[in-house]
């Protein structure tokens, strides 16, 4: 726990009379339903901030950092949660204040951005017309032809082309970007003094994310508001804000101006979290064992030519995958990025067939296997298998981890149940879980050890090579290291060849022999991972790398 | 034909599996309505059991005429207060015949829990394996299924079912013809909700790393989504039941149901229309009893619901936060 | 849009045809004798032979369908052995017992019908989404466990309990109506609409518990989505958060749900139609069901079909009107 610490502000000339946002001893806890105690989500928590500053607070799922920045809407009032300490913005105690002061500071002293912007704006009325009604709540006097022109020229400001007319528009009718755009438009809207972004950016892609990053750094300079930028990256967090506050189970673990905490940790959990952060800019750590030197075999394992996909028939037909080709040796990691609907999981999931080609020829080991009928397929099935993105659906909630991991064991019917038990413990222990676990039931266990689950699962028939699809994105920062760790660790000494599906470039870098660079269904770049990082060929690549966002962006302590 | 009969709650669609049979009974013991509706049905199972030793003991039966209980000068209204209630005949008698209430009562609920069950029992059976074939066949049994599906699902169900009494000849065994013609006719709504929790499991991982193992889809089928299945499909049976029970006893009103002198609640209420002026205990016994029966079903059916799909699990959940489309055309489920 | 009209159109004219051949299979070619069952149990051998001719039963079972079909779409005609009757298309083959055109006996019992569903439907939205919705706002507190219950309890009386308690509420002890009589509305609207009170009530009362539960989970679902939090994260008042940003996403599934209630009505309303003595296309299906008169019973079973199907396209697009994110495709 480090002293209190009021955030500078921009060097504007705005007097500071007082900290726009001050909160002592804030403690949030959750009814956890009947007879069970409270879940204390925040826990003594205190921060200022200065009027004008920026302040970021970063952790890990769970620690409490989204249930603390919406303390400051008084967002938690009338759901049953418990809120303790003082919180006070802008001059406005939020605990004591009455209802009808409670709306007068939503939006209009302290405006809030939410992570998803779709589901986040009312599906049936026109993104302008959202927009106007906050206005017009804020300001009573003003007419409807007012608060229309008030949303025309925000949405302008926050850079929607052909604002007038895209107002009329409902939310469908943007793209993902444009609606973060909008809502953030909407938080401009009655100039509030202080904006709280909660995860702002974490359902865009990373261009897009890098646009939105640099357009609140913008409207910051611009109007001087406050900035509290809730997040899980802290490569997000280190290009936009002055100072960090590190939460862990809802306590400040490390709180200081953006440069010092990032590049001169004092306590050892932000060290731990720093490490365990990818870098898109530092090479993989060299391989004792070469690639594919494992055995010395290094022939080719699956071979895709114009592979295509298309969804749909007629004109609604979609293409998903075209015309892709790309060949993985035995032994190797062929990384494969791209934004979302670059193709990238439909190509995946053609690789282990469990889609159908619609077009090209699918090789293994020489044979077709692209048109095979399910029947036929059955011989190949245990050596292609599949790690995937979400630990939650991965597993069936209903069977013991065990009896999963089993299940290729007993579909091959090779083995008698002694022999199965035995190989699933065993399996258990490679990855890093206590072998008896065979019994315990899914939910018994955390998001990361869900993954070594459907990891040991995907070891069990002894595959030849496993396509892993986003396999960390669902995991927080330390546990993502752990498991890139560990599927690195099997393939050295198993000799497996894996397809590494991901969006994040930097979590790829750290496993990839080859890179694979992915956009609208087609591969637009293919290289040796190095080469392709530090050299890129294609436009395409070469923006996608920049729009990374690096811990390198704060200043480091002068 | 949902019209008239009762409500049939819109299944969710990804409704999430719950965490074990034991939670789910722990959840559903905590809520006191839930149970207070399962007394009731269980009371009302023996009460169905034990007809004929209730009846013993009563010593009445349910088909002997009493004239002399009865004022035919009145037109045979019982004599005696609330419709002749003594202690040989604990609840009265039938206005008109002299027939005893209790005993008549008692053998009406065999016969509508009977039909019920039963007629569940094939929704269930059809409609699953109807179901589970259209999610996981082929294209052209898919969509052949689908169009039938539809169909039945169109079908007016009461409209049909009375029809069907039309042809079928007189000596078939109407109890049975009930639990065919209703099981065989209302399987749609229990098919439909099957097809697509089946494809929205399809979706999820686990099934995907099932198919990778090599099994065949029966295999697949049995492990992996039968299990998951059996939580939306008892919370639809829960609604179906209480469903099947008021459409026993509309045909049975209607007179093309169970027919005299097999008691049925349906047909008592049916000539009780005629003696509620004289002799309203009359009316007032088939009604309470149709009326308990239905609602401790359904508030059952209810507890049930809320038990198989607690919060906690909606993390499961299939589609997000996206609002599910209509899962069905809501037609014909009733 | 117009394509999706047509790929509808198309699948209900598939689901209406094989509804025809279940229909059709079910009442003409299973056991018995369909002429005997047509005409009717007190016709002689001659008359039973007529029908037989009338009815093709001489001819394999898909010329048999081919002529019922042909009548549906194109009229028939039938020679009665003296003179040819035209059946005008839709026809529905003729009643022997009635010695009269089903198709017209169809539309002389639609009145009563139209009038029981349009009454009883309005009474069921408007009781059933208002209550839904005070249910919904008032979670938790006293008012919503009393709307619940009678919702329940709503649910659980089937229409001849409650439409005889009514009839013995205000017909016999208070005395307050007269036992209903049907009365055409253009004949005299006023009594038309006193006669129609109970049978609406009847009806409407146990619909609006299904309307109630829809529209109190609709409600809450709605409440529960992102985009009020972010109103409400902007000050909007709760009232307003409401009226302007849940209702219209919480009323679609009613809505949608009312327009395929309202195609079964037409053909299914037969419990409140016996109930009270209306003589509406439910009461006729009872009618020709104990008298055995067959074409009767196909008519009105084909005709509640194809209002179902119709009333279920109309849903989808009510429902897809309303709700923006569903995409008619």
């Amino acid at each position: 726990m480090t002293a209190r610490r009021t955030s500078g502000g921009p060097a504007d000339g705005r007097p500071a009379t007082g900290p726009l946002v001050a909160v002592s001893g804030l403690s949030v806890a959750f009814p956890s339903g009947p007879g069970g105690a409270p879940v204390r989500a925040v826990d003594g928590l205190s921060f200022e901030l200065a009027p004008g500053g920026a302040l970021g607070i970063v952790g890990e799922s769970g620690s409490g950092k989204s249930t603390a920045a919406y303390a400051l809407l008084g967002l938690h009032r009338d759901t049953g949660a418990e809120v303790t300490g003082a919180v006070t913005v802008a001059g406005h105690d939020v605990q004591a204040v009455d209802a009808a002061g409670l709306r007068r500071l939503r939006g209009g002293v302290a405006a809030m951005v939410f992570q998803d912007p779709l589901s986040s704006l009312d599906p049936y009325q026109a993104v302008g017309d959202q927009i106007a009604e906050v206005y017009r709540v804020h300001h009573r006097g003003a007419s409807r032809r007012e608060a229309r022109a008030r949303a025309a020229e925000v949405l302008d400001r926050v850079g929607i082309p052909d604002a007038a007319r895209r107002a009329r528009s409902r939310p469908h009718e943007f793209s993902g970007g444009m609606r973060q755009r909008a809502l953030i438009a909407m938080a401009l809207a009655c100039r509030p003094e202080l904006l709280v972004a909660d995860e702002p950016t974490t359902a865009l892609d990373v261009t897009v994310q890098d646009q939105i990053l640099g357009l609140l750094r913008e409207l910051r300079a611009e109007t001087g508001m406050g900035l509290i930028l809730v997040t899980h990256d802290l490569g997000v967090a280190a290009g936009s804000v002055d100072d960090l506050l590190v939460m862990k189970d809802g306590r400040a673990v490390e709180h200081g101006p953006v440069g010092e905490v990032l590049h001169a940790p004092r306590e050892d959990y932000t060290r731990d979290l720093l490490a365990a952060v990818p870098r898109v800019n530092v090479r993989r750590a060299t391989r004792k064992d070469a690639p594919h030197r494992a055995g010395g075999d290094d022939s080719v394992l699956l071979e895709a030519t114009a592979l295509r996909r298309e969804f749909g028939r007629g004109k609604r037909a979609v293409t998903a995958v075209d015309d892709v080709s790309l060949t993985v040796r035995a032994g190797e990691t062929v990384g494969v990025v791209g934004e979302s609907g670059s193709g990238k999981t439909t190509l995946g999931r053609m690789l282990v067939r469990l889609l159908e080609p619609t077009g090209g020829r699918l090789g293994y080991r020489g044979r077709d296997i692209g048109g095979m009928k399910e029947r036929e397929l059955r011989a190949f099935r245990s050596e292609l298998q599949m790690v995937f993105q979400d630990p939650v659906s991965s597993l069936n909630p209903r069977r013991s981890i065990g009896e999963s991991i089993a299940d290729p064991l007993r579909a091959a019917g090779k083995l008698d149940d002694a022999a199965i038990v035995a190989r699933v413990r065993e399996l258990l222990e490679r990855v890093g879980l206590a072998p008896d676990s065979y019994h315990r039931y899914p939910h018994e266990f955390s998001g990361g050890q869900r993954q070594r689950v459907g990891i040991a699962r995907a070891l069990a028939p002894e595959p030849k090579l496993i396509v892993c699809d986003e396999p960390v994105s669902a995991l927080d920062v330390t546990t993502q290291a752990q498991v890139v760790a560990l599927l690195g660790e099997l393939q050295r000494d198993l000799g497996l060849a894996l397809v590494f599906i991901a969006h994040d470039l930097a979590v790829v870098r750290q496993v990839s022999d080859r890179l694979v660079v992915m956009r609208g269904g087609r591969i637009v770049e293919e290289g040796p991972a190095d080469t392709v990082y530090e050299r890129p060929a294609h436009p395409y690549t070469k923006g996608l790398l920049a729009a990374v966002p690096r811990l390198e962006a704060a200043e480091a302590p002068a | 034909m949902t019209t008239e009969l009762l409500i049939t709650a819109e299944p969710e669609a990804g409704t999430a599996p719950a965490s074990g049979t034991r939670q789910v009974l722990r959840r559903l013991r905590a809520r006191k309505s839930a149970l207070a509706a399962a007394a009731v049905l269980g009371l009302l199972v023996l009460l169905a059991l034990a007809a004929p030793l209730l009846a013993a003991i009563e010593g009445q039966d349910p088909n002997t005429y009493h004239d002399a209980l009865v004022d035919s000068a009145r037109g045979g209204v019982p004599f005696g207060d609330f419709g002749g209630v003594s202690a040989e005949h604990w609840l009265g008698v039938e206005p008109g015949t002299g027939r005893d209430l209790f005993v008549r009562l008692a053998y009406g609920a065999r016969v509508s829990l009977l039909v019920a069950l039963g007629a569940t029992a094939v929704q269930i059976l059809i409609g699953v394996g109807v179901g589970l074939a259209a999610a996981l066949g082929n294209r052209l049994v898919e969509s052949l299924l689908t169009h039938v599906t539809d169909v039945m699902v169109a079908m007016p169900l009461l409209v049909f079912a009375i029809a069907l009494m039309a042809v079928v000849p007189a000596d078939f065994p109407r109890p049975v013809l009930l639990v065919i013609a209703i099981g065989l006719l209302a399987w749609g709504g229990m098919a439909r909700l099957v097809r697509a929790q089946t494809l929205s499991l399809m979706k999820l991982d686990f099934v995907s790393a099932a198919r990778l193992t090599g099994g065949s889809t029966w295999r697949l089928a049995r492990r992996e989504l039968l299990p998951s299945l059996a939580a939306p499909v008892i919370t639809y049976a829960a609604v179906l039941l209480p469903t099947n029970i008021v459409l026993e006893a509309s045909m049975s009103f209607l007179g093309v149901g169970v027919k005299p002198p097999t008691p049925s609640w349906g047909h008592m209420l049916s000539t009780a229309t005629t003696w509620f002026r004289a002799d309203p205990m009359y009316v007032l016994l088939p009604a309470l009893m149709l009326f308990v029966t239905t609602l401790a079903f359904t508030v059952l059916g209810d507890g049930v619901r809320a038990a198989l799909d607690p919060r906690e699990a909606s993390r499961l959940r299939v589609g997000r936060n996206r609002r599910k489309a209509r899962t069905s055309g809501a037609g014909g489920t009733a | 849009m117009t394509g999706y009209f047509l790929r509808r159109a198309a699948g209900a004219l598939a689901v209406l045809l094989v509804l025809s051949v279940v229909v059709y299979a079910t009442f003409y070619i299973a056991p018995g004798d369909p002429a005997r069952l047509a005409c009717g149990p007190r016709c002689n051998p001659e008359q039973i032979a007529q029908v037989r001719a009338q009815l093709s039963l001489g001819d394999p079972v898909y010329v048999q369908y081919w002529h019922f079909l042909q009548g549906i779409f194109a009229g028939h005609d039938y020679s009665t052995g003296t003179a040819v009757l035209h059946c005008d298309a839709p026809c529905f083959g003729l009643s022997y017992q009635n010695n009269q055109q089903v198709t017209d006996m169809l539309i002389e019992r639609l009145p009563a019908t139209a009038s029981l569903a349009v009454g009883a439907m309005a009474v069921a939205l408007l009781l059933g989404t208002a209550t839904g919705l005070l249910s919904a706002l008032r979670r938790g507190g006293i008012t919503e466990r009393v709307l619940t219950w009678l919702t329940l309890a709503g649910t659980a009386t089937p229409v001849f309990i409650s439409g005889l308690g009514l009839l013995m509420l205000f017909c016999a002890y208070l005395a307050w109506l007269p036992f209903p009589a049907y009365v055409p509305l253009t004949e005299d609207p006023e009594q038309w609409a006193w006669n129609m009170l109970l049978p609406w009530a009847a009806l409407g009362l146990l619909e609006s518990a299904k309307y109630a539960r829809l529209m109190r989970s609709s409600t809450l679902e709605t409440l529960a989505e992102d985009h009020i939090r972010t109103f409400r994260a902007y000050g909007v008042a709760e009232r307003k958060l409401v009226t302007r940003h849940a209702l219209r996403g919480a009323v679609a599934p009613v809505v949608a749900l009312s327009a395929a209630d309202f195609g079964s009505m037409f053909g299914g309303a037969v419990l409140t139609e016996m109930m009270f003595g209306l003589p509406g296309i439910g009461a006729l299906l009872v009618h020709a069901t104990t008298t055995l008169d067959l074409p009767v019973v196909v008519a009105v079973v084909m005709v509640t079909g194809t209002a179902v199907v119709i009333a279920n396209i109309v849903a989808d697009v009510l429902y897809a009107a309303a709700d923006r994110r569903v995409a008619l495709r």
